[in-house]
């Protein structure tokens, strides 16, 4: 292999992130180096298994990661803008939509939402970390390094072009030769070794973990919401892990799992990936659902109305999120009796979401609103959601399907649903909890004007595209004739994408503004908040979370502390707490599992198996070590609590 | 977390005397509904992919009998050392364990010694991961069980040379269950792979 098969060349707009990842990453070591930081990193974040901070280095990938795909996605829309135009090759454009959806769904949406359970579920139930910190940290690093892995392929070796689908036989080795493919399995499969542990891990921690007195009905409806998640979590990547590595075998080991030659079924492909996709979907939505009640209870200062109702209607959606994947191709031809179950089963998914809608409806009834700016975002997604899903039970529909199918009319309907429900969701919880993890709030007033900025954006762009469906315009194609009568609406959807280009813009201005700018919050309940994470002593919690568990008397626990007045600590209640110790073999198996990654990609085997003994060695040295953590003592908790009430 | 180690948990077997080996014990079981669903994925894929054998030979042609049955046979005998052995550390007798831990690895190794010869034939015969679809499901399927038998038997290896060096505790005790959890798992799964593979593969004639 030649260097310029190695690295991508010949694209002025390649050269240009050439040039911004050199840049970027000699200023990142060059401060590093002069403000003497290198230990503090080691030290601080990269051996840490302190739940707070993986939850905020999740936070911080997401958000690159939204950069990442964002960029795609005005890209794209600059490409479509008008008829005819060559910004980009149709080669090009297969590829930034592929990358564009990919990194959205699994590397900015799933991260930013994972970040938020680890930040607030051990301090919503009371807890001092997560039931397996070592495995956390193990969990982000290997989502980290996978995304790498993925990222890096648009400079190196090409990105992958057969949609995030990945359909075959469009992804085989004869339709999609080179290395792309190949960095789509291998950068999914690292990353979801680490979802599926995040899986387990909360699980265990919800069940096992929570302050004496919370009953599962009592848990904070975020937490049920995480737990429920976990639980699809588990039984649904380990079917994407398999599909990943049936095609991976397909194209390097040359069997025929999903070939048209020797005797393969293609379709079988598209049935295993929804059969995790679907469920992915409610991974992504589910937890959104979680915080949009939180907030929306908090901010109508009332109890969540319908509580129950709340958790049986998550449960039912998880349950029917794992039958209804067929209806991503009713236009496959199984016939009319399989397309018809799926459709009901389909329609069915709008009952339990229905009643989640009037729920949050009724907890705003008669409840005294603040237009805070995580309310805003909540208000936000009840309209624009249930625009969203009131065009999914039109595509549930299988014989209008063949109408809808593949147009952008679904295309639409989906950023309805996934921008609406999860990006908004994620945007509310981040600036709800930001406070928590940074002491201070996000600016109101700017805050309010991303709001605003991208929420009208976010309309101006998607809702054209609805009609533009309707007109016949398929999904997927890097341009169009002027004859077709589309030019008008695209345009407009273009103006609509760079509104939310700008809005996102507002947002880290924000973040550089309100570092510099806010007043520190004194108490760790900036908001007058329900649940425990607000309980916690200073406005970030210490790293042991409570000096002493909270007891739990019934739901909205804090508030019920907050009105019986019982928030007066008895100092002999304090014992020494017992805490998990760092490490580094985490980020190091991790490091082994991108080098193994990256020599599969370009199928040097050797380097693969380099990188898969690293792996092991780590494991071994792992499993031999006997680490029982260490103890936080009674003093140093009480020199904490003092230093906070000066 | 909390207080473990100042607890104190008598009555309770040894493994889940420490607050991290309940949690450990709890999670591997949820790890195990994991690999169901991995397994699951691939019986379907096998099932789907079953008769497509596109000209080439079939599983009635090559799958006999004798080699399988001594795989049988020699897992499902591990298993119950394997369960001697837990036994063995409830009675607190390291001397035990060892040796039934011991026989327990030498059957799995046995096992996959005749797994790695039945896959040598069916290659010399003309059977490879690239010959049809049907060969390809068939492959990684067994190749699957036999990656985890191989994997399981380095682990609790590992765990049988921490039990010479720190003796039984609640951290190793726990160890040396949750493998035992996985040695009885793989047990299940080629149950399953043996009816539904084997079985029918020479009893029914496909496609």
């Amino acid at each position: 292999m030649k260097w310029d098969e190695f690295f991508v060349t010949g694209d002025p707009l390649i050269y240009g992130a050439d040039v911004a990842i050199a840049v970027t990453v000699l200023a990142i070591v060059s401060v590093l180096t002069y403000f003497k930081r290198w230990g503090w990193l080691w030290r601080e974040w990269l051996t840490t298994v302190d739940h707070k901070k993986i939850g905020i280095m999740y936070l911080i990938s997401a958000i690159l990661m939204l950069f990442r795909g964002g960029v795609d996605a005005l890209i794209m829309r600059t490409q479509l803008a008008v008829p005819n135009a060559g910004f980009l090759n149709s080669q090009h454009y297969n590829e930034i939509f592929t990358t564009h959806g990919t990194i959205m769904i699994i590397f900015m949406a799933m991260p930013f939402l994972i970040g938020l359970m680890n930040v607030v579920v051990p301090l919503q139930i009371g807890a001092r970390d997560v039931a397996y910190p070592y495995l956390n940290a193990v969990s982000f690093w290997t989502f980290f390094m996978g995304a790498m892995l993925f990222n890096i392929s648009f400079v190196i070796g090409g990105s992958p072009s057969a949609g995030w689908t990945s359909y075959m036989p469009l992804a085989s080795n004869e339709l999609s030769p080179g290395p792309g493919q190949n960095y789509y399995l291998l950068g999914l499969q690292i990353s979801g070794i680490g979802t599926l542990l995040t899986g387990i891990n909360f699980i265990v921690t919800i069940l096992k973990m929570r302050a004496p007195g919370m009953t599962l009905l009592r848990m904070p409806i975020f937490t049920w919401s995480t737990l429920v998640t976990s639980i699809i979590i588990v039984f649904a990547f380990p079917i994407l892990t398999v599909a990943l590595a049936l095609m991976t075998f397909d194209r390097l080991f040359g069997s025929h799992f999903f070939t048209l030659s020797g005797e393969g079924l293609d379709m079988l492909w598209a049935n295993l990936f929804w059969l995790w996709g679907h469920p992915e979907v409610y991974i992504v939505i589910l937890p959104a659902f979680g915080i949009f009640s939180e907030i929306i209870s908090t901010f109508s200062r009332k109890t969540l109305f319908g509580y129950k109702a709340m958790v049986y209607s998550m449960i039912i959606i998880a349950a029917l999120s794992f039958l209804v994947w067929v209806h991503h191709f009713f236009t496959m031809g199984t016939g009319a009796l399989v397309n018809s179950v799926f459709s009901i089963t389909t329609m069915a998914i709008g009952i339990p979401t229905g009643v989640k809608i009037f729920n949050w409806l009724f907890t705003m009834y008669k409840g005294r609103i603040q237009f805070t700016t995580p309310m805003l975002w909540s208000l936000g997604f009840i309209v624009n959601f249930v625009i969203g899903g009131v065009t999914g039970v039109m595509l549930a529909m299988a014989a209008a399907d063949y109408q809808y199918h593949n147009t952008y009319f679904l295309v639409a309907h989906f950023h309805y649903v996934l921008i609406a429900g999860t990006v908004f969701a994620c945007f509310a919880g981040f600036h709800y909890w930001y406070p928590k993890m940074f002491g201070h709030k996000l600016n109101e007033k700017i805050g309010k004007w991303c709001f605003w900025l991208f929420m009208i954006g976010f309309n101006v762009c998607f809702m054209p595209m609805y009609f533009l469906g309707l007109a016949g315009m398929p999904r997927r194609i890097y341009t169009y004739d002027p004859e077709s009568g589309w030019f008008s609406l695209n345009f407009v959807a273009t103006i609509g994408a760079f509104l939310m280009g700008a809005a996102f813009i507002l947002l880290v201005y924000n973040i550089y503004y309100s570092i510099r700018r806010q007043k520190p919050e004194v108490s760790g309940d900036p908001w007058d908040g329900r649940t425990l994470e607000w309980a916690t002593d200073g406005a970030i919690p210490p790293h042991y979370n409570f000096a002493v568990i909270p007891k739990v008397t019934g739901l909205d626990a804090f508030w019920r502390l907050k009105k019986e007045k019982q928030r007066e600590r008895i100092d002999d209640a304090i014992l020494p707490i017992h805490m998990p110790s760092h490490s580094g073999k985490p980020f190091m198996m991790s490091v082994f599992f991108f080098i193994s990654g990256f020599g599969l990609v370009f199928e040097w085997f050797w380097m693969g198996i380099v990188g898969a003994v690293g792996v092991l060695v780590i494991m071994i040295l792992r499993s031999l070590e006997c680490d029982k953590g260490y103890y936080v003592s009674v003093e140093e908790i009480k020199r904490d609590l003092s230093s906070i009430k000066q | 977390m909390g207080n473990a180690h100042q607890q104190t948990h008598e009555g309770l077997p040894l493994e889940y005397r420490s607050e991290t080996g309940k949690l450990n014990i709890l999670g591997f079981w949820i790890f195990l509904g994991a690999e169901i669903a991995l397994f699951s994925t691939l019986f379907a894929t096998y099932m789907v992919l079953t008769g497509r054998t596109a000209g080439g030979p079939t599983p009635q042609e090559l799958f006999e009998m004798k080699g399988v049955l001594t795989q049988t046979f020699l897992l499902l005998t591990s298993s119950f050392t394997c369960g001697l052995a837990i036994h063995q550390m409830r009675l607190g007798n390291l001397k035990g364990i060892y040796v039934w831990l011991g026989l327990t690895l030498a059957l799995g190794a046995g096992f996959l010694g005749f797994e790695i010869y039945e896959f040598m034939q069916y290659v010399h015969e003309g059977a490879t991961i690239g010959t049809s679809a049907f060969w390809s499901a068939f492959f990684v399927l067994a190749g699957t069980h036999g990656v985890h038998v191989a994997f399981g038997i380095g682990w609790i290896g590992l765990i049988m040379l921490q039990l010479a060096k720190r003796g039984l505790t609640p951290e190793t005790s726990a160890k040396v269950f949750i493998s035992s959890l996985y040695w009885h798992f793989l047990d299940v799964v080629w149950i399953f792979i043996f009816t539904s593979v084997y079985l029918s593969g020479m009893v029914m004639s496909h496609g």
